[in-house]
C-alpha cells in the first residue's frame, strides 16, 4: 500500500492502482461517462481529469496509476472548469429534448449538467444530423443523443463478443453503427440489451412495448393476461427506492392486477415445465447417444448468437422453447382451450429482465404463423414507467399469489433467474428422472456465483456428467472454441446471454452495479433456501398440465407446442 | 455489382491476423477499385474479423473507398504550402468545373475528385494529382487544360467501348 | 566477427583495405570521383518528376539515341533545391559534375548540345560540384557557394541527389554501413545507448524526447521480442523529408534502423509510411532487399548473432497515426485512436511488446553519429539541442525545397539567405513552423535561433520541419481557420474536449470569416460571444486532451492570436480582411478608367454579380458577389481590384 495525498488529506492506494479507484474507496466521487469497472481504462471521455501536482495537464482519474506520495487535487477549479466545458462540448451537439426522453431523470449527462452548474448554452453552432434507428425489435438507436464515450462497443466486443457495432468514420463525423451503417435488425446484434445498460445517455433504450400493453389493456374485447421471470421480482423494487435484491414478488402481482391484467401468471411456472422437457431431452440424449453436449436454449440472445457465428453447434442446442415461449403456447393453447376462449382475444403479455426477449416473442416459429404467443413483452424498467404512469405506489401494495394455472412455480424454476440456476435445477431434476430418487443435498455450489464460467462433475447412479454454466457471450465463445477443439468431457452446458444471468438482464433497472447484482442472486438463493417445494418436478400444476393436456414429457403435443427448431442466420458478423 | 474473386489476395495471407487487416484492405481497393460489401464479408471471414470492425477501421482512413472512382482520379493537395499558395481556389475552381464536390465522381463517371492532407511535394505548390500523375505550380487558369488533356485522352476509348 | 562476412566491397572500406589500385578505381567509379564518358544525372524523386522530369528523360535519351552518343544516364534523389526542378547534372570525363536547374524536356537539346560539347550554357547552370581531383569549370560558381546551399550543413541530405538510390554499392563507396558495421564490432547495445544519450539527439518527429533515454527505457524492460518502429507517415502538412530522404537515399535509413534495433534489441523492424509516397515504398522496398540478400539485415548479420527483419507497412490517411499509440494501434490493424499512456510504448507497445518508435529523420542521423562519435555530434547545435535538423521549405518564398542546417542558426538565415526572401516585392508576414501543432514566427522574432527550447518561448514547435513562408497576401485568420479544418477533420473523435472542441472552434473562426450578407437575426451576437470563449475553449482543449494531436490543436490559434491580434480584431469588428484573403469579407471591384468593357469578367462570373453593357465599363453588384475571384482571373487589363 501507498499513500497518495487528495484535496490535502492522505489517502490509501494500491501500487499502481488506477487513480479513480483510489478515490472512490476513499469516498471521494469523480464523474465520469466512459468509464467500466474490470474493462481497460479507454480515457476518452475526460471527465474524469483531476489536477496532479507535476503533470503539465490535467490527467484522467481512470486511467492514471498512483505513485507513492502523488499530490492530486479533485475538485480545484481549473479541473472542475475543464470538466463543465467537456459537458458543454457535448451539450453544444446534444438535443434539447430532455423532456422528451426515455433517460429524462436517469440521465448521466443531464445529472453531470445539473452538477456542474451548466445554466446556459455557451457553446452554439450545428449540431450533428442523424438518423433513427428503430429497426431493431428489441433496440432503439438515437445516434443524436449519442456522447461517443464508447460503451456500447467495448461491452458488445470485449464482454459479449458480438461485436455488432463500432466507431465509424473519425474526428466530429464519427458515430457508432453496424457494418455499412445499416439498421441493427440486419447486424449480428443478439439483442442483449447490455449496451443499454451501459449508455449513459437515451442514444439506447429498449423497443417500447409500452403503448401497444396500454392499449390492449384499454380494450374489453381482450383478455390480457401476463406473466413475470423470475428475475423481475427481485429487481423491480429498486426501481422504487427498495436495495437491491428485495423480493417483490407478491407485491408486484397485486400491481399488475391493479393496472388491469386478467390474469397474471408466473414465468416460473414454465422454467420447472421447461426443465421437465430439457431435462428428459438430456437424459434421452445420453441414453440415446444423441448430440452432446447439450446446450440450453433459455436465453434468445444466445440462440440467435449460435444461429450466427457458432451454427455447427445447433444441434447442441435443446430443443425446448424458452420458458416464456412455453408460457405463450400453453396459454394460447391450454389455457385458451380450458376458458373457452378464442386465442386471438387472449392478449400475452410478459414482463422480462431483457430486452432479446422482444425479439424472441417474434420470431415466426413462435405463434401459429399469423397470431404470436407472445403479443408484447415488457422489460423491468417499462413496467416499472407504467406503475408510475397509472400512479400505482408499488410499496403499498399487499402480497398477492399469482393465478391458476399457471401461477405455480417451485424454487427451481425462479433460480432461472441466475446464472448456474438452469443447471442446478436441471441436475435436480434430472437425478430423479434417471433414478427416481431425490437428491441427498439438492444444492449444488460448484454452479452458483457470478463467475463468468463455471464446471462441475455430477455423479448421478454411477454416471458421471460433466456440467459447464457460464455466461456472457464472450465466456461462451471460449468454451464453444474449446469444444471445437477436441473437448469432449461435457455433457450439459447452460449458457446465459448476459453476465451473471438475467438479474443482470438487458432489461433491468440502469445503473446496476456489480453489488447489486450480487444482492439480487442472494435474493434467489434465500428463496431457494425458505420454500419447500425445490424441484420441478415436484410443481403439481406442471403435473397437473401433463395429465390433463400434454401427456408426458417429449410426447408428441410436447414436441408441437414446447419445442422449436433453429436455423442458420446469414447475418454480416 | 462486379464480383471479384479475392482469394488469390487473400491466399497470400494463410493464417493471418488483424495486423494483416489494413495491408489486405489495401491489395483489395487496388485490385477493385474500392471496397465492396461482399470484399468486406470475405475479408472478415478470412480474418475471422467482424464486419463492424472492418468497417470501422475502414472509414477511420482517408484511403478507403466505398464506391469505384472516376476514370480519372483528381487528387487536390490541401496542405499548408499549397493553402499558402492558393490551392483553396484551385478546389473550388475544379468543383466548378466539374460540377461536383469533393469526394464525389462526374455524372459521365470520368472525373472523381479527392482532397488530400499532403501529397509531400510542399516545393511545387499547388499540386493536383492526376491519376498519379503531378501537376505542379496548378492556378486557377490552368485547371481548364488539365482537365482537357485528360477528356481528349479518354475520348478514344470512349468510342472503342461505345462500338 | 570476423572480415570475411562482411560484402566485399564493404570490407574494403571497413578495413582500409584499399592500397590495392584496382580497389581504389572500382571505388572512385562507385563514388564518381572518375568517369569515363559523359554522365548525366537527372533528379527524379516525387518533386523533379512533379515538375516534369520523367519528359527530361525521355527527351535526353533520344537525344542520345539519335546523335549516337554513348552517355550513362542515372536517376538520382532530390538534391533539395525543389524550385529549380528538374534538375539535371552532366559530368564529363576528368570535369566536375555540373548542375543545371528548370531542364524541362524542351530545353534538353540545347542543354546537351551544348554541354556535350563542353560549352556552358550560362543561363542553366546552377553550379559545379566541388571535387579537388577533376578539372574545374572555370566562371562556374561552385554548388557549395550557392545562397541555397552554403549555409546548410549536410549530414543527412549528404548523398541525397548524389547517389542512385537503387545502388547500395555507391552507398558504401561513399562510407555508407560502415557505422552498422562499427556499431556490430565495437559497441555493446548499451554502450550504442549511452552514445546516443551523450550525444544529444533528439527526436526529429516533433516532441525532440531524447532518443538516447528512450531507447533505454526499450532496452531496460523485460521481454523476449521487442520493435522497433520507424515512423514515416509524415501526417504534417507541409513536409517532405522523410519522402526525399527514403526516394534518394534509402540505405541510410536501412542502417540507421539496424543500428537502433540492435542497440534497444529488437529483432523485428517496422517502417510505417504513408501509402501517399508509391516512389519511397519502392525505393524502400528494393534497398530493404538489397540489404537483405546481402547479411545487412536478416539472420544473423555480419556475422554478429543479430537478426533483424524490417517490414513495410503502408498508411491509409490519418494524421493522429502520427501519434506513437495510434501508430501501433494502426501496425494492429485497428482504428488509429491514441490511447492513454502510461503504460508507455517503450514498456507496453506493438502487441503489448516494448517498442521503440523512432522518426526517419532520427534514424538517418545514426550512421553520422555512431561513425564519428557522440563529441563530434555534439559539436554542432545549441545548449539543448544537438546536430542539425532538416525543413521543407515552402510557401512565398522564392527558393522552396529541403535544407539542412546546424542547430542555433536563426530563422531570418533560413528564410532569406537559404530561401532568397519573399519573392514579387512583397513583405514577409510570418512562417509556420511545426505544421498543425505548432505555431507561427513573426518579423520581429525572426532572430531566433533554430533550437526546441527556444522556438517554444515565441509558441511555436521544432516539430518535424514544416517551415512554410507566408507573405502580406495571406491572412492569418485564413491560416488558423485552414488549421483548425484540417485537425477537425483528422482529429480521430474519441475524446471529447478534440472532437467537440476542435469542431466549435472552426465554426468560431469560421463566424468571423463570414460575410455579413448572410449573417441574421441574433448571428452577431453569437459571433462576439463565441469569440469571447476562444481563449478558454483552447484552453480546455489543450489541458484536457487525450493525446498530443488534440493537446496542440489550438496552437495555431493561440499562436496567431498571440502575433496578430489585429487581423483577428479587423475580422471581427471591422468585417475586413486585411490581406483580402477571406473571400466573403473580400470586396472586388472594377476600376472605370481601366475597363474596356469586354464582358469577359461578366460572361465568368457563376453569380452574375458583374453587369454592364459591352464596350462601356462594367461594375461589381456587391451583394451578389461571393467573391470567387474568377473576374479577376479572367480580366485582361487589369482593371479589377481585391480589398
Amino acid at each position: 500500500m501507498i499513500t497518495i495525498e487528495v484535496n490535502g488529506r492522505s489517502v490509501r492506494a494500491e501500487k499502481g492502482e488506477m487513480l479513480l479507484s483510489a478515490l472512490r474507496r476513499a469516498g471521494i466521487t469523480v464523474p465520469t461517462l466512459c468509464h467500466i469497472d474490470g474493462l481497460t481504462p479507454s480515457g476518452a471521455c475526460r471527465i474524469c481529469v483531476v489536477e496532479v501536482e507535476g503533470q503539465r495537464n490535467l490527467v484522467p482519474s481512470c486511467a492514471f496509476p498512483a505513485a507513492d506520495g502523488m499530490k492530486i487535487r479533485t475538485h480545484s477549479p481549473r479541473a472542475v472548469s475543464a470538466r463543465r466545458t467537456i459537458v458543454e462540448l457535448l451539450l453544444a451537439n446534444h438535443p434539447d429534448d430532455c423532456l422528451y426522453c426515455s433517460r429524462n431523470g436517469n440521465c448521466q449527462l443531464q445529472t453531470l449538467a445539473e452538477e456542474l452548474g451548466v445554466r446556459q448554452r455557451r457553446f452554439a453552432g450545428d449540431r450533428t444530423r442523424h438518423t433513427l434507428d428503430t429497426s431493431s425489435p428489441s433496440i432503439a438507436r438515437d445516434p443524436a443523443k449519442c456522447i461517443l464515450c464508447g460503451k456500447c462497443v467495448r461491452v458488445c466486443e470485449e464482454v459479449q463478443s458480438v461485436a455488432a457495432i463500432d466507431f465509424i468514420g473519425r474526428g466530429s463525423r464519427a458515430k457508432i453503427g453496424t457494418a455499412f451503417d445499416e439498421g441493427l435488425n440486419v447486424s449480428s446484434c443478439v439483442n442483449c440489451g447490455q449496451c443499454i445498460n451501459v449508455c449513459p445517455t437515451g442514444a439506447l433504450t429498449e423497443q417500447s412495448h409500452i403503448k401497444e400493453v396500454l392499449d390492449a389493456l384499454d380494450d374489453p374485447n381482450k383478455v390480457v393476461v401476463v406473466q413475470h421471470a423470475p428475475a423481475v421480482s427481485v429487481t423491480l423494487g429498486e426501481e422504487f427506492g427498495l436495495p437491491a435484491g428485495a423480493d417483490v414478488a407478491g407485491a408486484m402481482t397485486a400491481t399488475l392486477r391493479r393496472l388491469g391484467f386478467d390474469r397474471v401468471f408466473d414465468t416460473g411456472f414454465a422454467a420447472d415445465l421447461t426443465i421437465m422437457e430439457e431435462g428428459s431431452e438430456l437424459v434421452y440424449r445420453i441414453k440415446n447417444g444423441g448430440r452432446l453436449p447439450m446446450l440450453t436454449s433459455c436465453s434468445p440472445g444466445w440462440i440467435k448468437f449460435v444461429e450466427s457465428y457458432y451454427p455447427d453447434f445447433l444441434d447442441n442446442l435443446s430443443t425446448c422453447k424458452s420458458p416464456q415461449q412455453m408460457m405463450g403456447a400453453v396459454i394460447k393453447h391450454y389455457f385458451a382451450q380450458r376458458e373457452g376462449l378464442a386465442p386471438s382475444r387472449i392478449y400475452s403479455v410478459s414482463i422480462m429482465p431483457c430486452t432479446a426477449k422482444k425479439f424472441e416473442a417474434g420470431r415466426p416459429e413462435m405463434g401459429n404463423g399469423t397470431d404470436p404467443d407472445i403479443d408484447a413483452v415488457l422489460t423491468t424498467r417499462e413496467l416499472a414507467r407504467i406503475i408510475r404512469m397509472r400512479g400505482l405506489s408499488l410499496l403499498d401494495m399487499p402480497a398477492e399469489t399469482a393465478d391458476t394455472p399457471f401461477g405455480e412455480r417451485t424454487t427451481a424454476g425462479k433460480l432461472f433467474g441466475a446464472s448456474g440456476g438452469v443447471m442446478e435445477a436441471a441436475i435436480r431434476s434430472a437425478h430423479y428422472l434417471i433414478t427416481g430418487e431425490e437428491m441427498g443435498n439438492l444444492n449444488v455450489h460448484d454452479v452458483r456465483g457470478l463467475n463468468g464460467v463455471k464446471e462441475a462433475r455430477v455423479n448421478i447412479a454411477g454416471l458421471d456428467v460433466g456440467v459447464a454454466v457460464v455466461s456472457g457471450l464472450g465466456n461462451a465463445c471460449k468454451l464453444l472454441d474449446q469444444i471445437r477443439a477436441g473437448r469432449s468431457d461435457l455433457h450439459f452446458i447452460e449458457v446465459m446471454t448476459c453476465p451473471g444471468g438475467c438479474i443482470a438482464g438487458g432489461g433491468q433497472p440502469l445503473g446496476t452495479s456489480s453489488e447489486a447484482v450480487r444482492s439480487r442472486m442472494k435474493a434467489l438463493y434465500s428463496i431457494d433456501n425458505q420454500e419447500a417445494v425445490r424441484t420441478s418436478h415436484h410443481n403439481e400444476s406442471v403435473k397437473r398440465l401433463y395429465a390433463e393436456f400434454l401427456g408426458e414429457p417429449l410426447s408428441e403435443k410436447s414436441h408441437h407446442l414446447l419445442h422449436t427448431h433453429y436455423t442458420r442466420r446469414e447475418v454480416l458478423v | 455489382m462486379v464480383t471479384v474473386d479475392l482469394q488469390p489476395i487473400l491466399q497470400r495471407y494463410p493464417n493471418a491476423s488483424r495486423d494483416a487487416l489494413i495491408p489486405i484492405l489495401q491489395e483489395v481497393q487496388e485490385h477493385q477499385g474500392y471496397l465492396s460489401r461482399e470484399a468486406v464479408v470475405e475479408i472478415g471471414k478470412h480474418l475471422r474479423l467482424p464486419a463492424s470492425k472492418i468497417y470501422g477501421v475502414a472509414t477511420f482512413y482517408n484511403q478507403f473507398r466505398f464506391q469505384p472512382q472516376g476514370r480519372n482520379h483528381i487528387q487536390v493537395c490541401r496542405g499548408t504550402a499549397c493553402h499558402v499558395k492558393g490551392s483553396a481556389a484551385v478546389l473550388d475552381t475544379l468543383k466548378r468545373e466539374l460540377k461536383i464536390d469533393a469526394g464525389q465522381t462526374t455524372r459521365d463517371g470520368q472525373f472523381s475528385l479527392e482532397v488530400v492532407a499532403c501529397i509531400g511535394a510542399c516545393g511545387l505548390a499547388p499540386v493536383i494529382c492526376v491519376n498519379g500523375e503531378f501537376h505542379a505550380g496548378v492556378t486557377t487558369k490552368s485547371i481548364a487544360k488539365i482537365l482537357d488533356s485528360y477528356r481528349r485522352k479518354a475520348t478514344p476509348n470512349d468510342g472503342n467501348e461505345a462500338a | 566477427m570476423t572480415a570475411t562476412k562482411l560484402p566485399e566491397l564493404l570490407s574494403w572500406v571497413v578495413d582500409s583495405d584499399t592500397a590495392d589500385p584496382q580497389r581504389q578505381q572500382r571505388l572512385a567509379e562507385l563514388r564518381r570521383d572518375r568517369v569515363n564518358r559523359p554522365v548525366i544525372y537527372v533528379g527524379a524523386g516525387t518533386c523533379g518528376l512533379g515538375a516534369g522530369a520523367q519528359e527530361t528523360l525521355t527527351a535526353i535519351h533520344e537525344y542520345l539515341d539519335k546523335n549516337e552518343i554513348k552517355a550513362d544516364v542515372v536517376k538520382v534523389g532530390c538534391i533539395g533545391l525543389c524550385s529549380a526542378e528538374p534538375l539535371v547534372d552532366i559530368q564529363l570525363p576528368g570535369r566536375t559534375r555540373v548542375s543545371f536547374k528548370h531542364i524541362t524536356g524542351a530545353k534538353v537539346v540545347s542543354l546537351l548540345s551544348s554541354v556535350l560539347t563542353g560549352k556552358m550554357p550560362e543561363d542553366l547552370v546552377l553550379g559545379q560540384h566541388r571535387n579537388d581531383s577533376l578539372e574545374p569549370w572555370l566562371d562556374v560558381a561552385y554548388l557549395d557557394e550557392h545562397p541555397f546551399f552554403a549555409p546548410q550543413t549536410r549530414w543527412v541530405l549528404t548523398n541525397c541527389g548524389l547517389v542512385d538510390p537503387s545502388q547500395m554499392d555507391e552507398y558504401i563507396a561513399r562510407g555508407g554501413y560502415k557505422a552498422l558495421v562499427k556499431a556490430l564490432r565495437e559497441h555493446t547495445p548499451d554502450a550504442l545507448c549511452d552514445m546516443v544519450e551523450a550525444s544529444g539527439l533528439r527526436g526529429r518527429g516533433g516532441g525532440g524526447f531524447p532518443t538516447g533515454k528512450k531507447w533505454k527505457f526499450a532496452r531496460q524492460s523485460p521481454g523476449d521480442q521487442k520493435y522497433l518502429i520507424c515512423n514515416a507517415d509524415e501526417g504534417d502538412p507541409g513536409a517532405f523529408m522523410d519522402r526525399a530522404v527514403i526516394e534518394s537515399d534509402p540505405h541510410r535509413l536501412v542502417e540507421g534502423m539496424a543500428i537502433a534495433a540492435y542497440a534497444i534489441g529488437a529483432s523485428k523492424a517496422y517502417v510505417y509510411i504513408r501509402a501517399e509516397y508509391p516512389l519511397a515504398i519502392k525505393r524502400l522496398k528494393a534497398a530493404i532487399a538489397e540489404a537483405e540478400s546481402n547479411n545487412l539485415l536478416g539472420q544473423d548479420i555480419l556475422g554478429s548473432g543479430f537478426d533483424l527483419k524490417v517490414i513495410i507497412k503502408m498508411g491509409a490517411g490519418a494524421f493522429v497515426c502520427g501519434e506513437e499509440t495510434a501508430l501501433i494501434h494502426s501496425i494492429e490493424g485497428k482504428r488509429g485512436m491514441p490511447r492513454p499512456r502510461p503504460p508507455f510504448p517503450a514498456i507496453s507497445g506493438l502487441f503489448g511488446k516494448p517498442t521503440i518508435i523512432n522518426n526517419v529523420e532520427t534514424l538517418a542521423n545514426l550512421p553520422t553519429l555512431v561513425d564519428h562519435g557522440a563529441e563530434w555530434f555534439s559539436a554542432v547545435g545549441t545548449k539543448t539541442s544537438k546536430g542539425t535538423k532538416v525543413f521543407a521549405l515552402s510557401g512565398k518564398v522564392a527558393r522552396t525545397g529541403l535544407v539542412e542546417v546546424a542547430m542555433g542558426m536563426p530563422i531570418r538565415q533560413v528564410v532569406f539567405d537559404i530561401g532568397g526572401g519573399i519573392p514579387n516585392g512583397k513583405a514577409y508576414k510570418a512562417v509556420q513552423i511545426g505544421g498543425p501543432s505548432g505555431g507561427c514566427i513573426p518579423s520581429q522574432h525572426l532572430d531566433i535561433d533554430i533550437d526546441y527550447e527556444s522556438l517554444k518561448t515565441v509558441g511555436a514547435m521544432m516539430g518535424s520541419g514544416g517551415l512554410v513562408v507566408m507573405d502580406e497576401d495571406t491572412c492569418m485568420v485564413d491560416m488558423a481557420k485552414f488549421f483548425m479544418d484540417f485537425i477537425q477533420r483528422e482529429s480521430c473523435g474519441k475524446c471529447i474536449p478534440c472532437r467537440e472542441g476542435t469542431r466549435r472552434m472552426l465554426e468560431i473562426l469560421n463566424r468571423i470569416t463570414r460575410g455579413r450578407k448572410k449573417e441574421r437575426g441574433i448571428e452577431a451576437l453569437e459571433r462576439f460571444k463565441s469569440v469571447l470563449h476562444m481563449q478558454s475553449l483552447a484552453e480546455t482543449i489543450r489541458d484536457t486532451s487525450l493525446c498530443g494531436l488534440g493537446q496542440t490543436a489550438p496552437n495555431p490559434v493561440l499562436s496567431t492570436l498571440r502575433w496578430f491580434r489585429d487581423e483577428y480584431e479587423s475580422h471581427i469588428y471591422d468585417r475586413h480582411c486585411p490581406a483580402a484573403a477571406c473571400s466573403e469579407l473580400v470586396t472586388y471591384s472594377i476600376i472605370a478608367d481601366k475597363c474596356r468593357g469586354c464582358t469577359l469578367c461578366a460572361k465568368k462570373c457563376p453569380t452574375e454579380a458583374i453587369v454592364g453593357a459591352a464596350k462601356s465599363p462594367h461594375h461589381v453588384v456587391v451583394d451578389k458577389c461571393i467573391g470567387c475571384g474568377s473576374c479577376l482571373d479572367s480580366c485582361r487589363f487589369d482593371a479589377i481590384v481585391k480589398q
